[in-house]
């Protein structure tokens, strides 16, 4: 049981992590990124290939943020171009390129058949004791970024991030160039997916294309925006909440008589996608996101 | 000497040209009118000059240097910022917010200061939200400071935008219809801090329909018609000519 807690609270914080990297770029400054998945994957996959050749862990977790964050320059770059609406399609369309490139380079990704029997982080201290290690060092890392995140919303920087995200062009006529700002802040979200790919990679310790669909994205998208965009406090309880729900809906199936196993999957999401079009219609910033503007 | 030097500048949008061939100049400490019927071109003749959109042919100069094709961040550097018609403050921000997000601090607003702020960054920090109150004192708006700016009335969101350009000290402020929607107190007031600043060196140009104001305040007056300048000169001259009464009033003032 300890076990299975331990499994769900490290996935549910690696979902927390994503939810703050987006929140850098969609809850302050508004970018509206529908990849999340793909930086995810790179993060995932860097760490794991890494890792195979030897590399230690906590140096292969580094490149994995360094790689996935650097990946993120050229989208960013082309982000200062594109309005919202075009930069979310191009997002999505990148982080599916980003999978079919996984499956498809099997030379280097192993296609479709993925990366089995990936080092385990911290294998040495025996099966049970690592999970509790890896999922309190991960609580750890996720409170240093709600602490950086703090910090860096009442910062100049996070000033100006909210200030783009509020209207670009007359922050530009103010003397500031946006461009700069909108980059860095997409690079230091997908830096913090890359990481968060590094900890699934070595927790489930067997990664496969299919497991970076842009449902993923959607997920991360759906925590943060039924708990609240552009604060620490609607992120996590947003994540937090999706997870303890998609996790513990697992049982549902046995107090819902007549459905099927495969009925009960889809009765699972159209009950998240109810809730999503609820807290939008009744809570538009989100459960946790404080007081309408 | 001209401190503003717009050159034969036109700005099509598609065939249409919105602003066909104008040339203007400003001096020091000059404020400019302009008026002109709605879709005269005078908004799009100011994101020529500010950056958002522009020329398309012709020539810009701001203190001796070419501006025309310049990004218009680069433009608020040399001294040379504006307003818009439609406010366009920070809305989650708030008033205090608004004025510091358009302080020059480049060092202060690097990724890495946000996490390592050295004291010489806090004093400067300091420095600059004094003189955003100092500001904010000095446009009336002291009460709202704390306000998140989205939640401010028409007329106080005007003010807002002037606080902000003011945080940079500007040399040539460009106005886009600061008393629309605006009421009359309000309108004195206004009118008061411009020739106050003006006073302090800076110069203006300033596009209303309000006409009496507008011509109170301007020491020269342009009027715009389909992209063209129709009259140019004293404002009681200019507001006095036939063409204008014409095109603008319809033949009555």
């Amino acid at each position: 049981m300890i076990a299975y807690l331990c499994a769900i609270g490290i996935v549910a914080l690696i979902y927390c992590l994503l939810a703050l990297g987006l929140n850098l770029q969609f809850g302050l400054t508004r970018l509206v990124n529908f990849g999340v998945v793909a930086f995810f994957a790179v993060g995932a996959y860097t760490s794991g290939l890494l890792s195979l050749k030897g590399l230690p862990l906590p140096l292969c977790f580094a490149l994995a943020g360094i790689l996935a964050g650097l990946l993120a320059l050229p989208i960013g770059l082309l982000s200062l171009r594109l309005r919202d609406d075009y930069l979310a399609i191009v997002t999505l369309g990148f982080s599916e390129a980003v999978r079919i490139t996984i499956q498809q380079e099997s030379w280097l990704t192993n296609g479709v058949q993925g990366l089995p029997g990936l080092p385990k982080l911290f294998a040495g201290w025996g099966g049970g004791v690592s999970d509790v290690a890896i999922f309190t060092l991960l609580a750890v890392i996720v409170g240093l970024v709600c602490w950086g995140t703090v910090r860096l919303t009442r910062s100049p920087f996070g000033r100006l991030l909210k200030a783009i995200g509020d209207d670009e062009a007359a922050l530009s006529a103010l003397g500031k160039d946006p461009a700069r700002f909108k980059v860095q802040v997409f690079m230091l979200g997908a830096a913090l997916a890359g990481l968060a790919g590094a900890f699934y990679a070595h927790f489930i310790t067997f990664i496969t294309p299919e497991q970076f669909i842009p449902l993923i994205t959607f997920y991360v998208w759906m925590g943060l925006v039924m708990g609240g965009s552009g604060t620490v406090r609607g992120a996590m309880s947003g994540s937090l909440l999706l997870m303890v729900f998609l996790e513990g809906s697992r049982f549902a199936k046995d107090w819902v008589p007549g459905v099927s196993e495969v009925g009960m999957a889809s009765l699972r999401l159209a009950a998240v996608g109810l809730a999503l079009i609820l807290v939008t219609l009744y809570r538009p910033n989100g459960l946790f996101g404080g007081s309408s503007k | 000497m001209s401190m503003l030097q717009v050159d034969n500048v036109s700005r099509l949008f598609g065939g249409f040209k919105a602003v066909d061939g104008v040339s203007l100049r400003l001096a020091e400490r000059e404020v400019l009118g302009i008026a002109g019927t709605n879709g005269a071109g005078k908004s799009t003749l100011f994101a020529a000059i500010a950056g958002q959109q522009p020329a398309d042919a012709g020539r810009i100069a701001f203190a001796g240097q070419d501006i025309t094709r310049m990004p218009p961040y680069r433009r608020a550097h040399l001294g040379l910022v504006r307003t818009f018609q439609i406010p366009r403050e920070f809305k989650s921000l708030t008033v205090h917010e608004n004025l510091m997000a358009a302080a020059a601090n480049p060092q202060g607003e690097r990724l890495i200061n946000a996490f390592f702020q050295t004291r010489s960054l806090r004093e400067h920090e300091a420095q600059l939200a004094a003189k955003a109150d100092g500001i904010l004192a000095f446009l009336n708006l002291a009460r709202v400071r704390d306000v998140p700016a989205g939640g401010l009335s028409g007329g106080q969101k005007k003010l807002v935008e002037l606080g902000r350009v003011l945080m940079l000290d500007p040399r040539c402020i460009l106005l886009d219809e600061p008393f629309a929607g605006v009421n009359p107190v309000l309108i004195d007031e206004i009118c008061e801090r411009v020739r106050e600043l003006q006073g302090r060196g800076i110069a203006f140009i300033v596009i209303e329909h309000h006409l009496q104001a507008l011509k109170a305040l301007s020491h020269r007056m342009i009027v715009m018609d389909r992209g063209r300048i129709l009259a140019e000169g004293d404002p009681h001259t200019v507001l006095d000519d036939p063409r204008v009464q014409e095109a603008y009033m319809g033949g009555v003032v």
